[in-house]
């Protein structure tokens, strides 16, 4: 199984690599309420990386936007994919689009997804250094030492990422290579998330004939896109509030250390809205962008709304509802996803960082007055955020709503080490490999 | 308070129109089709591969006609004839240097050039070959000079010596070649005569040999060719000057140092054998033998 999972996510970091030859590649946010298709063209030498982490395995690129389009999300439900034959006809149409506009054919894209039921497990290994020195070897055989908890059968890893590294009783190294030890010892953070959610995405992009060339967690690379370097280097969370769930990532020292996800979003809201005022799914959806809100004046009892309708029975067709009751409506889900994020946070102890800073982006934060509410439930230091800024990005795509695709660009262009990064020491493979492949001509002949 | 009462009812905020937008996914098909077209190798083949193989076809199904061929032939001629009738390609004049009036008569006889006619039309390098062919010729330089004159410049064989050969007397210059004929040695008495097979190849050593007996020049009749091996120098009175193969020149140059000295072919002697340099022999007449068979007293001949 993890051999399997191994080998299948060192192929996916070949395509990458591929892709990177080519020079062009696809960015691939699914998510509940939009597809956003981002085409990144590689442009310039592989600059060597600034070292955070372990070291990068394939650098940070000079890169740039060439194509970017949005689709309405079809049969997408809390960030997985629910109408197969749906998805993959919004994803068509977004890649069409992004094509048409870089005038250019992609075959590889990175996508993320931000459903699945995220799962995280801190991992702990430790070994004896080879030799003095400590070498890739070395951090390949600490990382298999990690014991890997029961995630269950039906469930694949996303994320395996070192997050820490200590050397006999130092500890909080970023990069062990070449230091010289005896007791080698890592953290690992460690994702799991559905495997039949990701097989479904897997297929649906293989239908629109697209090689996978990554695939990510969307909390973690809305995170990338929206934290600061200071609040990713002393701690913070970053809560990506997207049509069908709520993503939360915690990043201390430039990792990733807890990532999670509250099966509520943006479209609860628009459904409660649809159902408290009975208007259809679409003029709910206008209603909440143009008037929603989270805070009621006096001034809002006397905003009257026009609701309508076209059932042809005039007192039905002009309705009409104040702001203070569209509010009402809106607020209680609001609390309750911002309540189940706080939950999340301190079941994770996330009052343990150094850094409380919480970081609000995604479609669902551009409601007005969120953030007060949010510092009322989660903390004082509350900030909305809005991802980074990307050469070539168009004007339209920079909004919150776009930070799990910026924070896709970022990870495709510059990938934190993972697990399958490193190789495994030889003694792990062999005995089992022949009585694999006899099994596999078993299997299959 | 009553402002309250009397206020406007507020103003109701409408919902803009809901339009559903339309959000055709493409078919699979056709997302496959638009992925092609924006394959390089597909776009530079539809948008300069398409158009080239186009334009090539209608042109070929055009010059497949057999009117629109010759009609495309024939334009292109006239074109053709129409840029070389150009006045400052046509040639008008002939203009022949450096040969004598006869050889130019001959020369334009040769080129039979119908003028005017373009300078395109002539083959300046043939029409040299031809000129250089003929055997008073030398050397042939031929030009358009501007303002349409064809020049030849010819430069002729001098002859240099008469050859009498089986055929009649043939005049030959320095490299041995025959640039004529004439009827009689009488026509150019100022030249030497030389005969005998293989004479004209050795002409250098024959002038030489001419130039040496320079003080009996009034006496010399000519060369003659032995077994194209070496020659004998005839003077009148039937006397003969046998030369040797190897250095004839010293060889005649002793003879006419005897001939100074003693005055040696005064006499009656026959012939004056040199082809032994180191035994040199004369031959007297008949009457001469007789004569000197009747002396008692021999007197030595010099040289013996």
């Amino acid at each position: 199984m993890m051999r399997q999972l191994y080998q299948s996510q060192r192929a996916m970091r070949n395509m990458r690599k591929a892709a990177m030859q080519r020079g062009v590649v696809a960015i691939l946010d699914v998510g509940t309420s939009k597809i956003a298709c981002l085409i990144l063209r590689f442009d310039g030498p592989e600059r060597t990386p600034a070292n955070d982490g372990v070291g990068s395995m394939a650098g940070q690129s000079q890169f740039r936007v060439i194509g970017a389009a949005t689709t309405r999300s079809r049969g997408v439900r809390f960030g997985e994919v629910d109408a197969m034959q749906e998805t993959e006809r919004a994803i068509r149409t977004a890649v069409q689009a992004a094509q048409k506009m870089a005038n250019l054919r992609v075959d590889h894209v990175i996508a993320c997804f931000s459903g699945a039921r995220p799962r995280s497990y801190g991992l702990d290994g430790q070994t004896a250094v080879q030799g003095t020195i400590v070498t890739d070897q070395d951090i390949g055989r600490v990382l298999a030492a990690c014991e890997l908890p029961d995630y269950g059968a039906d469930r694949e890893v996303l994320h395996a990422q070192p997050i820490n590294f200590a050397l006999d009783h130092r500890s909080g190294m970023s990069d062990p290579r070449g230091q010289i030890g005896q007791q080698l010892t890592t953290d690992l953070h460690l994702l799991t998330v559905d495997a039949s959610v990701i097989e479904n995405l897997l297929y649906c992009i293989k239908r629109c004939d697209l090689e996978l060339a990554g695939l990510a967690s969307s909390a973690y690379v809305s995170g990338i896109a929206s934290l600061v370097e200071d609040e990713q280097e002393l701690g913070a969370a970053c809560i990506d509030m997207g049509g069908g769930s709520t993503g939360i990532s915690v990043f201390i020292r430039k990792h990733m250390i807890y990532a999670d996800s509250v099966r509520m979003g943006g479209d609860h809201v628009t459904g409660d809205i649809s159902m408290g005022l009975k208007v259809p799914m679409a003029t709910a959806e206008r209603i909440k962008t143009f008037y929603g809100g989270i805070f009621a004046t006096g001034m809002d009892d006397r905003e009257m709304i026009e609701i309508g309708g076209d059932t042809g029975d005039w007192e039905r067709d002009r309705r009409t509802v104040s702001r203070a009751e569209l509010i009402g409506i809106m607020r209680p889900r609001v609390e309750e996803i911002l309540e189940d994020v706080r939950a999340r946070l301190d079941a994770a102890g996330f009052q343990h960082l150094p850094g409380q800073s919480i970081v609000l982006t995604g479609g669902g934060s551009q409601i007005p007055g969120l953030d007060s509410l949010a510092s009322r439930i989660l903390g004082q230091q509350v900030r909305l955020g809005r991802p980074l800024r990307v050469q070539g990005l168009p004007q339209a795509a920079t909004g919150p709503a776009f930070a799990g695709a910026v924070g896709l660009t970022l990870f495709a262009a510059h990938p934190q080490d993972e697990w399958w990064d490193f190789e495994v020491p030889a003694e792990k493979y062999s005995g089992k490999s022949f009585r694999k492949a006899v099994k596999w001509f078993k299997d299959n002949w | 308070m009553f402002s309250m009462i009397r206020r406007r009812a507020p103003a109701l905020y409408p919902v803009p129109e809901v339009k559903v937008r339309r959000d055709p996914a493409p078919t699979r098909w056709h997302y496959r089709y638009q992925r092609m077209m924006l394959t390089p190798t597909y776009r530079i083949l539809v948008r300069v591969g398409l158009p080239i193989l186009t334009v090539a076809l209608i042109g070929s199904l055009w010059y497949n006609n057999d009117a629109n061929r010759t009609m495309v032939t024939s334009q292109i001629a006239s074109l053709r004839a129409s840029f070389e009738q150009r006045p400052e390609f046509m040639v008008n004049t002939v203009e022949i240097t450096g040969a004598q009036p006869a050889l130019e008569l001959a020369i334009a006889d040769l080129l039979d050039v119908s003028l005017p006619t373009s300078s395109w039309a002539l083959d300046l390098d043939s029409m040299r070959a031809s000129v250089t062919e003929l055997t008073a010729v030398k050397s042939a330089t031929l030009r358009v000079r501007l303002g349409g004159t064809l020049e030849i410049a010819v430069i002729e064989r001098v002859p240099v010596a008469v050859w009498r050969y089986t055929d009649g007397l043939r005049l030959i210059d320095s490299e041995g070649v025959m640039t004529g004929m004439i009827p009689t040695r009488g026509d150019r008495a100022d030249l030497p005569l030389i005969a005998g097979d293989g004479a004209k190849d050795r002409i250098i050593e024959a002038l030489a040999l001419f130039n040496a007996a320079q003080p009996i020049a009034d006496r010399v009749r000519g060369l003659v060719r032995m077994g194209e091996r070496r020659w004998d120098m005839v003077l009148d009175r039937d006397q003969r000057i046998l030369l040797p193969g190897q250095d004839p020149v010293a060889a005649l140059q002793r003879v006419i140092a005897l001939d100074e000295a003693q005055d040696m072919l005064a006499r009656d002697i026959a012939v004056v054998d040199m082809r032994i340099g180191t035994r040199p022999t004369i031959r007297l007449n008949q009457p001469a033998m007789n004569v000197l068979r009747n002396t008692e007293q021999v007197e030595p001949v010099a040289g013996e």
